[in-house]
């Protein structure tokens, strides 16, 4: 680097700095005590935020040009870094068998190691991994953008409280009808928004998902409103009653079942003719449609069987945690699953069950930071953007291998 | 003359007061390459946005004629999946790949009309969804051979370079088993040896009986290998016959060099 583009650099940077420092001051700097009716000027917070935002802009900036760099250098250098070499493990076998291994060893002895908290956090994450891949199918995999996701979880949840209310059906007569009711939902929200794409259908089903809760909330007599339904059974195991503690391990095995059955269905679908399809429809609509693939039926499956995942998660939550109101079901839900699904990677497996590790089970563990939550949160997400948009696993499209005479394929 | 492929009667569309196609007339018949020419804005990618059934036209109508259909089937009101089934495939202009997809996921697309398995036997994967599959995969592997792109397999289809993605184009559209291709510019942007690698691929693709509408601005190409040329203006057509009758026709001229 030459003086002069350190010189330039330094003065970008106070630039930042300084609009930093207009931006914070009148909730740095102004403090008004209204009993003695005096302004406190704390012109040293001012000097710390100018400090800060100076040297994070120097650094970021720095940053960003030894990437550009990086970008501008021939490909064989650049496989360096942290998701690549994870990447790497993914692609050979033998590393690949032992690392799912040991992870399946760890989760199925985690119960009787950890403490029954721990297990419950993990339950907790472990039904935002099945969120997560069931999102990926409508956003990831079919690229539509789904900011209503909630609210087909919410139609699970009720759907089990409210039968298990009036009409005593237990957990599992209600998993595969809270799955299908969902569903139903999904194939109801995706017919009016056929022909939307992008933002607008972000913009519909933001609303959609509102609506949902928004009735929840006032229709009263359908739903008991914003007090919510309590005292929902937990799920039944061959007629034994259990302890709390033991309905916690209960709970976590299931979610296991649930992840291990969700993983394969979703990479079986991935593969299939429909998941190409679907894939087809996010590149390119209009050549997809040309190319003989029937749009409405592919999108209305890719919004019904995402929103069966929901619908599936929506009964486990309820019967977890015994209690539901419309205040479970915000927009904030919604965006933390989309945030899963785009961290980790968009149509990438791995990469949304680690996204949902890092995004559920982080603020639980740093509960000293919990006011910096979102602030995290944002950060986390703009940085992302900026350096890895692909997601923290990108996902790469399965080989075939042929040879020249005889041709075979492993999928 | 052989049989009718494709009868388009007095079709017109319009882009609200603007008359883009107006009252074209003309016909393709079995195993014939035809071109279709004129100056830009002519209307040309518009006649075969209506073909495909992006764009849904106001007046006259389309017919189409499958081998195994004696009547013609109205191209109106039908959707473009629906036209690509029965046996119309075409290519674009500015090329639409699925460029994240790999180069034999995009000609495995162009199965996808043929084949059925859905969710179930995505599910199950039984014994006639495995078959279904490696029939897709043996066939786009072929086809991806013909086109000499084997070597690209496995890469995406956004990686590949230009003329490939040209060739790819025109596998994926075979894939889906047409009578009639519609090649929007197959030789826009490619210089003198690639262009006369590609008309030996169309020459390669009609002699299998596949009929061949094309959209060409290279006049060499069209010139040696159209039996029939369609000249359009204004959306209107002026001119039609082999390339000697056209190349003096002076209507043709006039439009050509505003004289």
């Amino acid at each position: 680097m030459t003086i002069s583009s350190v010189f330039r650099e330094i003065i970008r940077s106070s630039l930042i700095s300084l609009w930093f420092v207009f931006l914070t001051f009148p909730l740095m700097v102004i403090k008004v005590n209204p009993i003695e009716r005096v302004v406190h000027w704390r012109w040293g917070n001012m000097l710390y935020v100018a400090v800060t935002s100076f040297v994070l802009s120097l650094f970021f900036r720095e940053v960003v040009r030894r990437r550009k760099l990086r970008e501008t250098r021939p490909e064989e250098e650049n496989r360096a870094g942290i998701a690549l070499s994870i990447r790497r493990i993914f692609d050979e076998p033998g590393k690949r068998n032992m690392l799912t291994g040991i992870v399946f060893c760890f989760s199925l002895v985690f119960p009787f190691v950890f403490s029954s908290y721990q297990t419950t956090i993990m339950t907790t994450a472990l039904m935002y991994v099945v969120l997560g891949l069931g999102l990926n199918i409508v956003v990831g995999m079919a690229g539509l953008l789904d900011l209503g996701y909630v609210a087909f979880y919410a139609v699970g949840a009720y759907t089990y409280a409210l039968l298990n209310h009036h009409f005593h059906l237990g957990f599992w007569t209600v998993l595969p009808i809270g799955g299908l009711v969902a569903a139903l939902f999904g194939f109801l929200l995706g017919f009016p928004v056929l022909r939307l794409r992008g933002d607008y259908l972000a913009i519909v089903t933001l609303g959609f998902g509102e609506i949902i809760r928004l009735i929840l909330e006032n229709w009263g007599k359908f739903s008991q409103g914003p007090s919510g339904i309590a005292n929902i059974s937990r799920p039944g195991f061959f007629g034994i009653h259990l302890s709390l503690d033991s309905a916690i391990v209960y709970m976590y095995y299931l979610m296991i079942v649930f992840v291990l059955a969700t993983i394969f269905i979703v990479s079986r679908l991935q593969n299939s003719r429909l998941g190409r399809a679907w894939i087809a429809l996010r590149e390119d609509e209009t050549a997809c449609q040309v190319m003989g693939i029937d749009k409405r039926k592919t999108k209305l499956t890719a919004f019904a069987l995402g929103a069966f995942w929901a619908g599936i998660i929506g009964v486990v939550f309820a019967s977890k945690t015994t209690f539901i109101n419309p205040a479970s079901f915000t927009f904030l839900e919604s965006a933390i699953i989309l945030s899963i699904v785009v961290l980790g990677g968009m149509g990438s497996i791995i990469g949304v069950i680690m996204g949902a590790f890092i995004l559920i089970l982080m603020p639980e563990y740093l509960r000293p930071l919990s006011q910096y939550r979102m602030f995290a949160f944002g950060l986390i997400l703009v940085l992302m953007m900026v350096f890895r948009p692909q997601g923290l696993i990108a996902n790469v499209r399965s080989a075939y291998h042929f040879e020249k005479t005889k041709r075979t394929f492993h999928a | 003359m052989n049989k009718y492929l494709l009868k388009i009667n007095n079709l017109s569309i319009d882009f609200g007061g603007i008359r883009a196609l107006n009252r074209l007339s003309f016909d393709i018949r079995q195993a014939e390459i035809a071109a279709l020419i004129g100056p830009n804005g002519a209307g040309k990618t518009t006649l075969f946005n209506c073909l495909t059934g992006i764009y849904a036209f106001s007046e006259g109508d389309i017919l189409l004629f499958p081998p195994e259909s004696e009547k013609g089937i109205s191209l109106k009101g039908m959707k473009p999946n629906q036209i690509t089934e029965k046996g119309l495939a075409r290519t674009f202009q500015n090329i639409r790949l699925f460029s994240r997809m790999t180069v034999l996921e995009n000609v495995m697309i162009g199965r996808h009309c043929r084949t059925r398995a859905y969710i179930l036997g995505a599910l199950f994967r039984n014994a006639a969804t495995r078959k279904e599959e490696r029939e897709t995969v043996d066939k786009s592997y072929a086809l991806l051979e013909k086109m000499g792109l084997a070597e690209y397999v496995n890469e995406p289809a956004g990686n590949l370079p230009y003329g490939a993605q040209r060739r790819l184009e025109i596998a994926r559209a075979l894939a889906t088993d047409p009578f009639l291709l519609l090649l929007d510019e197959p030789a826009a942007g490619m210089n003198p040896q690639e262009t006369s690698d590609i008309i030996d691929l169309i020459r390669e693709i009609a002699s299998d009986g596949l009929s061949i509408l094309l959209i060409e601005h290279d006049m060499k190409l069209v010139m040696s290998l159209s039996d029939r040329i369609f000249v359009i203006d204004y959306g209107r057509k002026i001119a039609e016959g082999d390339p000697a009758e056209i190349r003096s026709n002076p209507a043709v001229i006039k439009a050509y060099l505003g004289a």
